[in-house]
């Protein structure tokens, strides 16, 4: 992450620089900075709302029998959380809620999943295996309906705006598979290494 | 399919906000307000926790955007693509996709505009912004929530994943149409 930020502004300046962009650049800076915070105060009703709707979940043990229903897959991609952890439940709220394209729901749903398997993280300035099995799956858009593409193609004239969609699920679970695979060679590849520099 | 989509998704959100409350208090007897308000009160905090890690972000992306640096990531990976038999014209929106949501969207549109929605440009544009997230966003505000600044591998498996999404795209826009 250090260094792809770094490349990121590097390449901004460069390029501001060599193609007589610095004022755009600089411009950006600022209202980025506004809409950056503009988009944090914008989440915080929405997540007010679910999270509030989450406890209550919660209170009355729906988190945790989705958790416990959903354990085979659970356990398969998150393998250090313990079974039953209201963890799970928050990661499987939050994959419906993205599957279904209710992304205002999706959104405080991870941030509780991400909380969860905080609490289990022994390093909490440090992401765990799990947290970034979770947010490599984002990725790969688990939005079975792309409404927002769809919408785009009527706007634009389509005769058939939806005809895509068997594509959209075809990369994204490819993706999704991908994600997994990816996710799990880094977590083995970490260990070992983390194994190698302690001996 | 997308009125069923949208009417989905309007019905959904209700319905739980109805119905997780009345079970957990007619069957489980949970005090549902008094939990609610509890849960509820993380909210704020939270978007405050966001804010620095969704500034640092988001500045580095949109100063990238503004100096036009994209074209030189565009020709980088250029011959790499149109080797593949990838429409080069179709990479810039795909690139874009994991740095902005609204920047890759916009993109499309015009890519529609120039070559319809329903041309192979338009419809493999169109698996590729749906299957592809806003990876950086993403990141920022679940690490953000919870404090977390090392996040070691996520971003490589993240951008690996969203490299795949694209050839999938890809693949399966030449099978289909």
């Amino acid at each position: 992450m250090n260094i792809v930020w770094l490349l990121l502004i590097a390449a901004a300046v460069i390029s501001g620089a060599v193609k007589g962009h610095m004022a755009d650049v600089s411009n950006a800076m600022f209202s980025s900075a506004t809409t950056a915070i503009e988009l944090a105060i914008g989440l915080v009703g929405g997540m007010t709302l679910f999270l509030g709707l989450m406890r209550v979940a919660d209170d009355a043990g729906l988190v945790r029998v989705l958790a416990r229903a959903l354990r085979p897959v659970f356990r398969f991609l998150f393998p250090d959380v313990p079974r039953d952890h209201p963890a799970l439940g928050a990661v499987a709220m939050n994959f419906g809620a993205n599957m279904l394209g209710l992304g205002d729901a999706a959104t405080p749903f991870g941030i509780k999943a991400m909380e969860e398997l905080q609490t289990l993280n022994p390093d909490k300035d440090t992401a765990s295996d799990a947290m970034c099995m979770f947010v490599a799956l984002h990725s790969s858009s688990l939005q079975l309906i792309p409404v927002m593409v769809i919408s785009l193609r009527a706007a634009a004239g389509s005769k058939n705006p939806s005809e895509t969609i068997v594509g959209t699920i075809f990369a994204t679970v490819v993706s999704m598979l991908v994600a997994i695979g990816v996710s799990r060679m880094f977590a083995r590849w970490y260990a070992m290494r983390a194994r190698g520099g302690a001996a | 399919m997308r009125e069923l989509a949208n009417s989905a998704s309007n019905w959904i959100v209700p319905l739980l906000i109805l119905g997780i409350p009345l079970y957990a208090f007619a069957v489980k007897r949970v005090r549902v307000y008094e939990s609610f308000i509890e849960g509820a009160k993380e909210g704020f905090t939270i978007g405050v926790r966001i804010m620095p890690y969704l500034v640092g972000i988001l500045v580095a992306i949109g100063m990238f955007r503004a100096s036009g640096a994209m074209d030189w990531l565009v020709w980088a990976i250029r011959p790499l693509v149109a080797w593949a038999g990838f429409p080069p014209e179709a990479l810039p929106s795909s690139l874009m996709r994991s740095l902005s949501g609204s920047a890759a969207f916009a993109m499309s549109s015009e890519i529609f505009k120039l070559y319809g929605p329903d041309s192979f440009i338009g419809r493999l544009v169109s698996v590729i912004q749906g299957s592809t997230e806003t990876t950086f966003y993403i990141m920022a505000v679940y690490f953000g929530a919870v404090a977390v600044r090392k996040t070691r591998y996520t971003l490589a498996a993240s951008l690996i994943t969203d490299a795949s999404g694209i050839a999938a795209a890809f693949v399966i826009t030449r099978l289909l149409f």
